[in-house]
């Protein structure tokens, strides 16, 4: 399956981009499926990932809401495997923002056991 | 999880001297195995392993800030240490920012919740700004290590 590799870099969010934007809201459940949890290489690829859109976008864990655009806030859900998040994208691109994020989820990062650091 | 539950004080080092990925993480490496937390034999496979995972994607988590990291089997406990680099270093982090703030940290291969709370107690802590800042500017491994006991002490532990 082909994704498009578009570098953060070309997708810096612009105020004005906000200006013209609607405001809608959606969210979906996910779950951790990494046998390693939600650690840090994932949590940079969410970060990543939200970062090339405009939409704000929030993970929610019980009592915890935190910034998916950023690894450090991301870390602190310290969401083990098998824990169920949801996702809350609101902004003018939300629909796709959750659609790409929530494929990161269902795809588990592309992560392959046992490689980590070995 | 607290710092004192990973971080080897006698590992801690205020001003490393490294102005690469690369040599930041053997100073840092080395720095354990001079403190008795992993063994000298396992120095080269362990530099090796944080670099392979460095591969996959850099630990520069922004801020200033970079989690070096692997899961090695000479270790049955998680250990890590604390660096800080006063002039940087480029870690191709997140936020493109220079790293200046480092915490590595090798943990035992079937305990990944562990090496998830450690994370959690370093980024949770780190979202402090002051903390962060005085942890960057420290002057010596003393300053280093009564911050993080100061966080512990403070921090809701988990």
């Amino acid at each position: 399956m082909s994704e498009h590799t578009i570098s953060p870099e070309q997708h810096t969010i612009s105020p004005e981009k906000h200006m013209v934007s609607r405001e809608e809201m959606v969210s979906r459940e996910v779950v951790v499926g990494m046998p390693q949890g939600l650690h840090a290489r994932p949590a940079d690829q969410l970060a990543r990932e939200a970062r090339k859109w405009q939409s704000r976008i929030e993970l929610l864990n019980d009592s915890q809401r935190v910034d998916g655009k950023s690894i450090l806030e991301v870390l602190t859900l310290a969401a083990e495997a098998g824990t169920r998040l949801v996702v809350e994208v609101t902004g003018p691109d939300a629909h796709e923002a959750l659609e790409a994020i929530g494929t990161l989820f269902d795809r588990n990062f592309n992560e392959q056991e046992n490689n980590e650091g070995r | 999880m607290k710092f004192s539950d990973f971080v080897s004080t006698d590992a801690i080092r205020s001003h490393v001297d490294a102005g690469s990925k690369e040599g930041v993480i053997r100073e840092m490496t080395q720095s354990l195995v001079d403190a008795g937390s992993i063994a000298a034999a396992d120095y080269e496979s362990i530099v090796k392993a944080i670099m392979k995972r460095e591969d996959l994607g850099s630990t520069g988590i922004g801020r200033g800030v970079a989690v070096p990291h692997t899961k090695h089997p000479s270790v049955s406990r998680l250990v890590g240490t604390v660096a800080v680099s006063h002039s940087g270093v480029d870690f191709e982090s997140l936020d493109g920012e220079p790293v200046q703030l480092f915490f590595l940290l090798v943990s035992p291969p079937d305990r990944p919740g562990d090496h998830l709370r450690a994370l959690e107690n370093i980024s949770r802590q780190l979202r402090d700004e002051a903390f962060c800042r005085q942890l960057k500017s420290a002057k010596g491994p003393v300053d280093i290590r009564s911050l993080l006991e100061e966080a512990d002490s403070h921090g809701v532990t988990t």
